[in-house]
């Protein structure tokens, strides 16, 4: 390989060192107007009625929109269609982020003014507030019951598992929110220009749902419709279904003003109004035998959806099938459960549903070896999957498990035993600082996997300009992860280009086919392989001109470090460029990958659940202090497996920022709310980690099992980054205080 | 209130009304774009600025209180090698963040020449950043003093 795996600087990263990075909130029209959000504020009630007179009297006033002024359908939701654009008067209020009218006026403080003269008339309900109010289902929140969906996973006999144990672990979990807290907070500018196409300009991760989103509100033919991603601040899953919501409210006022509106969110209504991670609470019996082998997996787990179904039914799908973890598992009888109750809508958020069963499935493993007397290395070396063996879903693997190795490379790299009897004596002479160690392993199905395999497609267009220079536009999008670098990095290992020669484009919707999400870790795989498809194909109308026009043979032509290799003459690649695009050589084309069809039987939870699997392993060495409950992650090891490492950096900067935000989840952050409304709405008090808090070291190493469909045999990394580290870490908590820990965030009553 | 200060280096003279925040001048008024706002409350550290070489949460300043002084942005670095080293060790994802701790970094080492880890810690505390998980933004702070030490050999 001459660039794949190296280390190399990322292609976007001066531009955003100087500031001139454009996000959504950079984006200045002429004749601009501002909106603000007029939102229920109660969790629960019918509207009865709408009084925008009083805002419209305010000089600078220009529009203000409420239901009765939505041209298409006013309602979203991916699944089912179960949430109101602006709530109509009738009908419910279901949580305080609401919306009940947009303004648009000449300044923001005028539009921030002007909300706070619209007043609404709500006959308040009692709200449900908790999974197990809402599973009594004596008030209904939304649909016919609070128990919105259901997904199984029926596997052999689980009561067979049971009967043939030596030992049976009852255990129960509970999860908490977790808040993505990307820096940029959510915003769009619309402009519904005088040809009438609205541009959107948007900060997100799947410019395509925006797209068909806008739409439908609007009534718009989507070829009337420009949806340009721009640089966009983290996203983590906050900002895959949410900036459709988003992005409509500008795009609803413009379309009725015709002037471009603004609309960037305060991070209070940013934390109030979007999307969270799911609160959970989990029941799991497992069954063991004396040598620690798993025979069986019964779990049930209630995710608190919110108000609204939005993801959940997806995003449940991956917590079924990840509810027994990276093992071989006999006996499966998994049910997860997706519950409405009055507050803010949970989504996507990095792991996507699975953080909240691998937590719950990694402590029962520790306490297996904690009862049965093995350590919590080898339980999970002896259960995990190979090559041959089957997932719970029963999915046989065939290739690219490095789930062994990981782990292997983690005992290894962390010098395991040494450090254990490290922890031991250093807990002996101790008495009021503790050190636990705690292991995680897990796996990641990338992608969509068979529970949304419609929108498994990707597209990229490579265009070398006659100087030489490259732009590819993908239709993933980059967030900050580093996608634009990865495809960079594959333009040039197969076309020979120098990296600075090349530009990533974020997507526009009017140019690439709908390109799927850019979520699941699965930019690199589809993205990725769209690029090199096209990449190739424009390296053969190459390589076919130059054979003819040098009358070499094709495989006396080669491509490398911005240089071009013809027989025994070597070229620059600007100066074979220029020539090719004289002789009308095509130099653009378009690449579109999609997967192979996946079988799945989504009654019985039984098939193929996913393309390709991620593995991971993480050691967690963490100091608790007795006396004030305090946590410190001191010092991680974590080993992916991700088939190839194809962006070196880009992947070290996942695995650290995947392990810290996770620890925020273990140990650190907490939503917390009076009668459904969210009082930790800023930074002041929803904490997250800050410099101090980080480990003073995470040592990373990857295993590259290659997966066959992968561009150079990549697999996906994003969110495996994550997952590994909260259940490494409240293990490590468990170890250090001899107490297992059974909910997260790990709260200092917990320690003390 | 007509304020009189300087901006990157140039004089700047512009009626601004009193109860508008220096963020909001800056980045609307005079298109300084690289100044973020990430939370409107000074915990983020998305909106610093040096203001007379100290770094300052432009989002908690009235653009009055600019008066008279003399205001830095990334737009205004000449010397490039904080900006390089945070390009280099790899601390910049989303960047959404990056030219605040630039800035942060800037006032540091305007400072301290040498900072050790506590040091560069106890600096940046104020800036948040939710994808490189920090590691990566202290080794490049140590890279930008390595540069500049290697720099002063040279002379």
């Amino acid at each position: 390989m001459k660039i794949i795996g190296k280390k190399v600087k990322r292609i976007d990263g001066f531009q955003k060192a100087e500031g001139s990075a454009k996000y959504a909130s950079d984006y200045y029209f002429h004749n601009m107007l501002y909106a603000s959000v007029v939102y229920a504020n109660v969790p629960h009630g019918i509207l009865k009625n709408i009084d925008v007179s009083k805002a419209y009297e305010l000089p600078g006033v220009v529009y203000v929109a409420t239901y009765k002024d939505v041209p298409g359908i006013n309602k979203f939701g991916h699944v089912i269609k179960d949430m109101n654009f602006l709530v109509p008067i009738g009908d419910k209020v279901r949580f305080e982020g609401d919306v009940i009218a947009l303004i648009a006026a000449e300044s923001k403080e005028i539009a921030e003014k002007a909300a706070k003269l619209v007043s609404c008339e709500i006959e308040e309900l009692p709200p449900v507030l908790t999974i197990d109010e809402a599973l009594k289902d004596e008030i209904i929140v939304n649909g016919d019951s609070n128990i919105g969906f259901h997904r199984k996973i029926r596997k052999g006999h689980i009561e067979d598992a049971f009967k043939d144990a030596d030992l049976v672990l009852e255990m129960n979990f509970e999860t908490g929110y977790q808040e993505h807290a990307y820096l940029e907070p959510q915003g769009a500018v619309a402009y519904y220009t005088p040809d009438n196409v609205m541009e959107i300009y948007v900060s997100a991760q799947c410019p395509f749902y925006v797209h068909e989103d806008v739409a439908n509100i609007l009534g718009l033919p989507l070829n009337k419709i420009n949806v340009i991603q721009t640089e966009t601040g983290g996203g983590f899953g906050g900002k895959e279904d949410v900036p459709s919501y988003v992005a409509a409210k500008p795009a609803l006022l413009s379309y009725l003003t015709k002037r471009p509106v603004k609309l960037i969110y305060t991070r209070e209504m940013d934390i109030k109004e979007t999307s969270k991670r799911h609160p959970s609470k989990s029941y799991f019996k497992v069954a063991f035998k004396k040598d620690g082998t798993i025979l069986g997996v019964k779990s049930k787990t209630y995710l608190d959806m919110g108000a609204y179904s939005t993801l959940s039914p997806i995003v449940m799908y991956r917590t079924t099938v990840h509810s027994c973890g990276t093992y071989k598992v006999p006996h499966v009888f998994v049910d997860v459960y997706g519950v409405y109750t009055n507050k803010v809508p949970c989504g996507a958020f990095r792991g996507f549903g699975s953080p909240q069963v691998l937590f719950a499935i990694e402590s029962v493993m520790d306490e297996a070896a904690k009862r049965l007397n093995i350590d919590p290395y080898e339980i999970r070396l002896k259960n995990t999957l190979d090559v041959g063996d089957e997932t719970a879903t029963g999915h046989k693997l065939t290739s690219s498990v490095g789930a062994k190795k990981t782990l292997k490379k983690v005992y290894e790299i962390s010098n395991y035993p040494k450090l254990k009897d490290y922890v031991k004596k250093y807990n002996e002479t101790n008495k009021f600082k503790k050190l636990g160690l705690g292991w995680s392993h897990i796996f990641y199905g990338v992608s969509l996997g068979s529970g949304g395999q419609h929108l498994d497609g990707a597209s990229a267009e490579v265009l070398i300009q006659p100087d030489g220079t490259i732009n590819i536009m993908i239709g993933n999008t980059e967030m900050g992860q580093g996608a634009k670098t990865t495809m960079a990095i594959i333009a040039s290992e197969i076309l020979g280009q120098k990296l600075d020669k090349i530009s990533v484009l974020q997507p526009q919707t009017l140019v690439l086919q709908d390109s799927g999400p850019t979520v699941a870790s699965r930019t690199t795989i589809f993205s990725g392989n769209a690029v090199r498809i096209a990449a190739k194909k424009i390296k053969e109308n190459i390589i076919g001109f130059l054979s003819n026009y040098f009358g070499v043979g094709k495989n006396e032509i080669s491509f490398s470090d911005g240089n071009v290799l013809v027989r025994d003459k070597i070229f620059t690649f600007e100066e074979i460029t220029e020539l090719c695009n004289k002789n009308n050589v095509k130099l653009s084309e378009i690449g579109w990958y999609k997967t192979p069809k996946l079988h799945f039987d989504h009654e019985k939870g039984i098939g193929e659940a996913y393309i390709t699997y991620t593995f991971s392993t993480q050691l967690s060495l963490v100091e608790v202090d007795i006396l004030t409950g305090k946590i410190s992650l001191k010092e991680a090891w974590v080993c992916h497996d991700i088939g190839k490492v194809i962006n070196y950096d880009g992947a070290i900067g996942q695995v650290h920022g995947g392990v810290v935000q996770g620890m925020g989840y273990a140990i650190m952050e907490e939503i917390k709310q009076d009668n459904g409304k969210i009082l930790t709405d800023n930074f002041n008090n929803y904490i997250i980690p800050t410099i101090k808090d980080a480990p003073q070291n995470i040592h990373v190493e990857f295993v590259e099992e290659e997966f066959s469909e992968g561009p150079f045999g990549a697999k996906g990394l994003g969110e495996p980054s994550l997952m590994s580290s909260p259940p490494s870490i409240a293990n490590a908590v468990s170890n250090a205080i001899n107490k297992r820990i059974s909910k997260i965030p790990i709260s200092m009553e917990d320690i003390i | 209130m007509i304020i009189k200060f300087k901006l990157n280096g140039k004089e700047i003279v512009k009626d601004v009304p009193v109860h508008k925040r220096a963020l909001d001048f800056l980045r609307d008024d005079l298109g300084v774009l690289s100044i973020k706002e990430g939370c409107g409350e000074g915990e983020c550290g998305a909106c610093t600025i040096l203001v007379d070489g100290k770094n300052i949460h432009s989002c908690l300043m009235l653009a009055v209180e600019l008066d008279g002084k003399e205001v830095l942005t990334v737009e205004g670095l000449k010397d490039k090698t904080i900006q390089n080293a945070f390009v280099e060790a790899g601390a910049i994802q989303c960047g959404f963040c990056t030219p605040g701790f630039i800035i942060s970094t800037k006032a540091l080492l305007n400072e301290n020449k040498n900072p050790s880890s506590e040091e560069i810690k106890e600096a940046l505390e104020g800036n948040l950043c939710r994808c490189t998980g920090y590691l990566k933004i202290e080794e490049a702070v140590k890279l930008a003093v390595k540069m500049y030490n290697k720099g002063s050999d040279k002379k």
